[in-house]
């Protein structure tokens, strides 16, 4: 009851919602660069939000699963396939016995997702299954995937009478995300504390230039390419708490936006973080993307977020009806 | 604002998702001792809508599940996490400060494992003896946990030894590296980049994944460092 990795890709790694409540000791919280994106593939299959999902990085790895499970993908599209079927995004999919799922184009994104009905049978480490790439703890052995790896599945529930039945891969329904990721707009910011200590020549420069995602980047930040900023005055702070979503700006004038993997505290000014609603959208903006920013209200910060998770959880009523509906059919 | 007359603070927003309360503005033990008596208390209140509550030197922070947050607090509207963290903060009364532990910490002063002792000292123009016994003379606080998992920031060191990060951070700082920035001095938990002056190393593993609790010094604990000799170190050391 299992997955195994036939090839490796070049990123891939588990992650839940993250590790919260150890922060204090400098353990970060990790988890999935986008929540939407892996809260979309574990309702289609029926999972609660926060369960284990694989998240893939283009080149992603080659998978063969060894009993009949649903999966669901979401996020990134990288022309998922089953032994020649296309599968897409935002729907669930049967998977036979012996399937190897790969991936073979970048059509767009950046971090594609797998989930599997029941989640992964893995410990969780600190209550979370998320890896943990600094404490090299979590996930699977605290690593990305890698050839030769065999992934539990807690799902023993055989679907080959269904599977002979159903002439798709695919489940008939499917989930429409576009209204969530506002593409080819700017990116919403809110000020940050040290915000004030920009020079005005800099603020503007923020708001009114592109900036470019570096090849650089990674789970834990990635770095803007651009005008570089100036502070009035020289700072120097007291190390503090950072969290996702802030950008920091680093002594040679150059932007560092904190990611899943950031680091729990940090000593340089944090002049502005991206609001939650457009975390995914970020997450979803790959090396050499380019991005704008705009400054909105704390007001606006926290509706978006509302809404856009009130819709998702009315998403996983009809997902679970769907699905329940479908089961009864052939008695599971 | 005022959490009583000992303890002016001011909130500022962290993002959409998270508060940072500020206490003061400088490394000092008055400041530290606020920020433990909010940080306990803060812990204490901890309910489902709160993810983290992070101390620092003169600020806790604390990150919510702002969706949580919502759902649980209809009733705020204007500005739901600064109104709960007003909430809670109201009914701060400072308690009895559960004090850390005192933590003897054995660290190898040996060259070859205090790899900027040398240029410390002749920058200094003081003998490695001296700067050995000067990180020795004091008891140091832990003032905050970050950066990586259980990396802990202590101080002061004596004036004397104060020393600026290095212009170039080394690529890999060995775990249990014991370094001084400014005034600060920490140990490197885990193998990794670092700009801190290596002084010393100690055999003890500062982070286990696999104990259960992970980290060794937590926040408001205090530290003596104990000299051993590189022999000492070795049959210590148990990393591979």
């Amino acid at each position: 009851m299992s997955i195994e990795i036939l090839k490796a890709g070049i990123a891939d790694s588990i992650h839940d919602t993250g590790r919260y409540g150890y922060q204090f000791q400098g353990i970060n919280p990790a988890g999935v660069m986008d929540p939407l994106a892996a809260m979309v593939a574990n309702f289609l299959v029926g999972n609660p939000a926060g369960e284990a999902v694989i998240e893939f990085h283009f080149p992603a790895a080659v998978l063969q699963f060894d009993k009949t499970m649903i999966g669901a993908l979401s996020g990134a599209d990288f022309s998922a396939s089953i032994h020649g079927i296309d599968i897409p995004l935002n729907t669930p999919f049967l998977i036979a016995k012996g399937d190897i799922l790969q991936f073979t184009h970048l059509q767009n994104g950046a971090c594609c997702y797998l989930a599997l009905r029941g989640g992964l049978a893995i410990e969780p480490w600190l209550n979370s299954k998320s890896t943990n790439a600094a404490a090299a703890m979590g996930g699977w052995c605290g690593r990305f995937l890698k050839k030769g790896d065999v992934l539990p599945v807690q799902d023993t529930t055989d679907y080959a009478e269904a599977i002979s039945h159903s002439k798709e891969k695919t489940l008939p329904w499917k989930l429409y995300l576009k209204d969530f990721y506002r593409t080819n707009q700017p990116v919403r910011l809110l000020s940050g504390h040290e915000w004030e200590l920009l020079t005005e020549e800099s603020k503007l420069k923020l708001l009114k230039s592109a900036f470019t995602i570096s090849a650089q980047s990674n789970r834990m930040a990635y770095r803007l390419q651009g005008g570089r900023l100036q502070t009035i005055n020289p700072v120097s702070m007291l190390s503090s708490a950072v969290t996702k979503g802030t950008l920091q700006l680093l002594p040679n004038g150059q932007l560092a936006l904190l990611m899943a993997d950031h680091q729990t505290t940090g000593g340089y000014p944090r002049i502005a973080h991206v609001i939650s609603a457009d975390v995914p959208v970020l997450a979803q903006s790959g090396p050499l993307s380019s991005i704008h920013f705009t400054l909105v209200s704390q007001q606006t910060a926290t509706q978006a977020f509302k809404k856009q998770q009130d819709a998702l959880y009315s998403m996983q009523k009809g997902c679970d009806l769907q699905l329940n509906r479908w089961l009864i059919n052939f008695s599971l | 604002m005022k959490l009583s007359n000992q303890f002016p603070y001011s909130l500022y927003q962290l993002g959409d998702h998270a508060v940072t309360i500020e206490l003061g503005f400088t490394i000092d033990e008055t400041t530290h001792e606020k920020v433990m008596q909010v940080f306990q208390y803060l812990q204490l209140q901890k309910t489902p809508e709160i993810r983290d509550i992070i101390p620092a030197y003169a600020s806790v922070s604390i990150v919510f599940d702002l969706y949580k947050l919502m759902l649980d607090y209809p009733e705020l509207t204007e500005n739901p996490m600064m109104e709960r963290v007003n909430d809670l903060l109201s009914g701060f009364v400072p308690s009895d400060l559960v004090r850390g532990t005192l933590k003897r910490i054995p660290v190898c002063y040996d060259l070859s494992l205090a790899l900027d002792m040398e240029a410390m000292a002749s920058q200094k123009k003081m003998f490695i003896s001296d700067l050995v016994e000067l990180h020795l003379s004091v008891i140091y606080k832990v003032y905050m946990i970050g950066f990586i998992p259980g990396f802990a920031y202590m101080g002061k060191v004596p004036d004397l030894l104060v020393t600026p990060r290095k212009a170039e951070p080394r690529r890999r700082v060995e775990a249990g590296s014991i370094g001084i920035a400014g005034a600060q001095t920490g140990i490197y938990p885990l193998a990794c980049p670092g700009g801190w002056n290596i002084i010393g190393r100690t055999p003890l593993q500062m982070f286990d994944a696999n104990r259960q609790k992970p980290v060794l010094l937590e926040p408001g604990d205090r530290v003596q460092f104990e000299p051993i000799s590189l022999k000492d170190f070795n049959l210590l050391n148990h990393r591979i």
